[in-house]
């Protein structure tokens, strides 16, 4: 197979990616503090997965990588959307 | 002819000779037939387990085992089938070995990670092994690890849960290399329509196996944290939720079902057009349904768990879904018997396994209805009904699958030819057997005859006598069956290349196959099953032979 070609992110970007990722850690830990019922769960939530979004694009370069994986990508990301959802047919009407 | 040079007596790499050859080898069919022997150990053993465990039943009270024994034979059939013989049997053999050469390719995209998956399994194997004779004894949780039970019982549960984890790895490893083999190493002649449809089933299964494996990875771990660390994730006692363990179990085990039958369900679409000498009826269709039971198959967890306490609201969406998935196995069941109608059928010892197949699937599958229903599913639930149900299901359908299979590719694999009046003995034997041993088990289970119990009733001991009369006869044909593929061996009667008359890309290879498979850049048809260049020779053949018979009159 021929070699694909490799994408290099310069330095500055990946350092603008690490301290955004520190500053939501910090975010995390903050809103934690913050009382807003049954809110909470789900915004620590989208704050992970907007962090976990980052490291995905970025780190791993999915970003920059060919239809095939990124489908690939997000049928996972759909069924464990699916999967934990229907959990819910379950917990939310016991 | 050095092109011509079996894969056997062709190192690779190149440099290794002797065991090194096999144990280091990165050729896909090399790996597969190592998985070959491994699975067939397994199979052997856990086979043999089932077979005490029913001669235990065969009378009330105890015969050959007592009940702790009991309970842990039934786990060990239970995890060494499951885990060791029906998950990995299709796809890791005939997968490893197949897949590759129906779509041109001269291996798997990632041989190295080819090899560390076997290794991984034998890895898992082993540690299942050990589990036996280390910790506080034989695992005897059956092979779901249901908490609180599992988290709770001094029998050596961690190391079987740690065999699991790492044999779920190996599965794991395995799916991504057939997806990444399927997408980037596919001929460049052959569109995805053109695919045969063993590769599609093992590409849909290798999705399933992808998605659905890490999670019950992470379960079986959380289960060793909970066990070590008191954590409290599934006990209630601290706290945790019990059904949430069922749930994880499940989201997992449920798409394993479909990891063991799918590719069970590929072979058949190979066989039955094979030996029909006709175009499967509805290829497209057949490639929707494998996909489509894939992806509905995957949402249908919670239908295990009807009696544990679930919500009504799940209850009833898991109902309905489960409805569902019967749509598109049904379209395969049509498919299939369509492809046969009106067809030039050539019998063959894999034909008739196919066939029985067919039906015994169809019954596994029909009564999965009467378990899918919430109502009737109260009534049967835990009894041997759904034993059975399973069996037909995992067994008539996976198990016979595997051995159209092996009757099927053993020429392919290994240039040598069984015989086929053993075999058709063997088969005879096996599906008679089947029959008195699983049909008994509806019965009783309507009857309330619990699973998973030592000893029964006086009521249910005319089921259980014939059920074990049947396992009797299961247990022989199988054995002739083995003991008649292992006899070609010394046999040694030679296999043409295509001793079919098949058309995908294996059959237009030498038996068994050079090292990089094609000794010829390999021709791919418009249509994948078609048969008309077979069936031109096949007349040209009748009526020279028509010629000779009336020179010499």
């Amino acid at each position: 197979m021929s070699q694909e070609p490799q994408h290099l992110m310069s330095y500055t970007k990946l350092a603008s990616v690490l301290f955004a990722l520190l500053i939501l850690t910090g975010v995390t830990v903050g809103v934690s503090y913050i009382d807003m019922g049954i809110y909470n769960v789900p915004v620590a939530l989208g704050i992970a997965c907007f962090k976990v979004s980052l490291v995905l694009l970025f780190f791993m370069h999915l970003k920059y990588e060919g239809r095939a994986i990124i489908v690939s990508f997000l049928s996972t990301v759909c069924f464990l959307a699916i999967m934990i959802s229907f959990t819910f047919w379950d917990v939310a009407f016991r | 002819m050095s092109e011509t040079t079996s894969f056997f007596n062709t190192p690779s790499p190149p440099q290794l000779k002797g065991i090194w050859a096999w144990l280091l080898t990165q050729d896909h069919k090399r790996l597969a037939v190592m998985y070959l022997w491994a699975v067939m150990f397994w199979f052997g053993i856990a086979i043999t387990i089932g077979f005490l465990i029913r001669i235990e039943l065969m009378s009330i009270g105890p015969t050959i085992m007592g009940p702790d024994l009991y309970n842990a034979a039934f786990t060990l059939h239970g995890v060494i089938m499951i885990f060791l013989f029906v998950i990995p049997g299709i796809p890791a053999i005939f997968g490893n070995f197949i897949l590759p050469i129906q779509i041109g390719a001269d291996d798997v995209f990632f041989p190295k990670l080819n090899l560390l998956s076997w290794y991984l399994y034998m890895a898992g194997g082993i540690m299942a092994l050990v589990s036996l004779f280390t910790g506080g004894g034989f695992p005897d949780t059956g092979w779901t690890f249901y908490v609180p039970f599992s988290i709770s019982t001094s029998h050596n549960v961690p190391l079987t849960v740690l065999a699991a984890f790492t044999l779920g790895m190996s599965s794991m490893l395995t799916g991504l290399n057939f997806i990444t083999t399927v997408h980037r190493m596919r001929i460049k002649e052959m569109g995805w329509m053109q695919i045969p449809l063993f590769t599609w089933a093992l590409y849909a299964t290798a999705w399933v196996q992808l998605l659905a494996t890490p999670v019950i990875s992470i379960t079986l771990l959380l289960i060793i944290f909970e066990r070590l660390f008191s954590i409290g994730l599934f006990d209630p006692d601290k706290g945790g939720d019990p059904l949430l363990y069922q749930h994880l179990f499940w989201m997992y085990s449920h798409p394993a079902v479909y990891v063991m039958i799918l590719p069970g369900m590929g072979v058949i679409s190979e066989i039955i057009p094979t030996f029909s000498r006709k175009a499967i009826f509805g290829y497209k269709a057949i490639v929707y349904s494998s996909m489509g039971i894939a992806i509905a198959g995957s949402l249908v967890w919670a239908h295990h768990m009807y009696t544990s306490g679930m919500s009504d609201t799940a209850i009833f969406v898991f109902s309905l879904l489960t409805f569902l998935v019967a749509i598109p196995t049904a379209v395969k069941v049509f498919s299939w018997v369509g492809t046969m109608y009106k067809a030039s059928i050539e019998m063959t010892p894999p034909l008739l396994y196919a066939m029985v197949f067919i039906y015994l699937f169809s019954v596994g599958g029909l009564t999965g209805l009467v378990l899918g229903a919430a109502g009737t599913d109260i009534h049967v639930h835990d009894t041997h009904f759904v034993v059975a149900h399973f069996h037909f299901t995992m067994f008539g359908g996976t198990g016979f699958a595997f051995f159209a299979a092996l009757h099927y590719w053993w020429p392919k694999m290994f240039g040598i030819m069984y015989d086929f009046k053993r075999a058709y003995i063997a088969a005879t034997l096996a599906t008679v057997g089947f029959m008195f041993h699983y049909v008994p088990m509806f019965i009783l289970g309507m009857m309330g005859m619990p699973r998973r119990y030592y000893d029964y009733l006086p009521q249910f001991s005319q089921g259980n006598l014939f059920a074990g009369i049947g396992g009797i006869l299961l247990f022989i044909g199988i054995m002739l069956m083995l003991i008649n593929l292992l006899l070609s061996f010394r046999k040694q009667e030679k296999a043409v290349a295509n001793p079919w008359g098949g058309v995908t890309l294996e059959w237009s290879i030498p038996s068994p196959p050079p090292l990089h498979n094609f000794v010829a850049p390999p021709t791919v048809q418009d249509y994948p099953y078609d048969f008309s260049n077979v069936l031109q020779k096949a007349a040209a053949q009748h009526s020279s032979v028509n010629t000779e018979q009336k020179e010499s009159e």
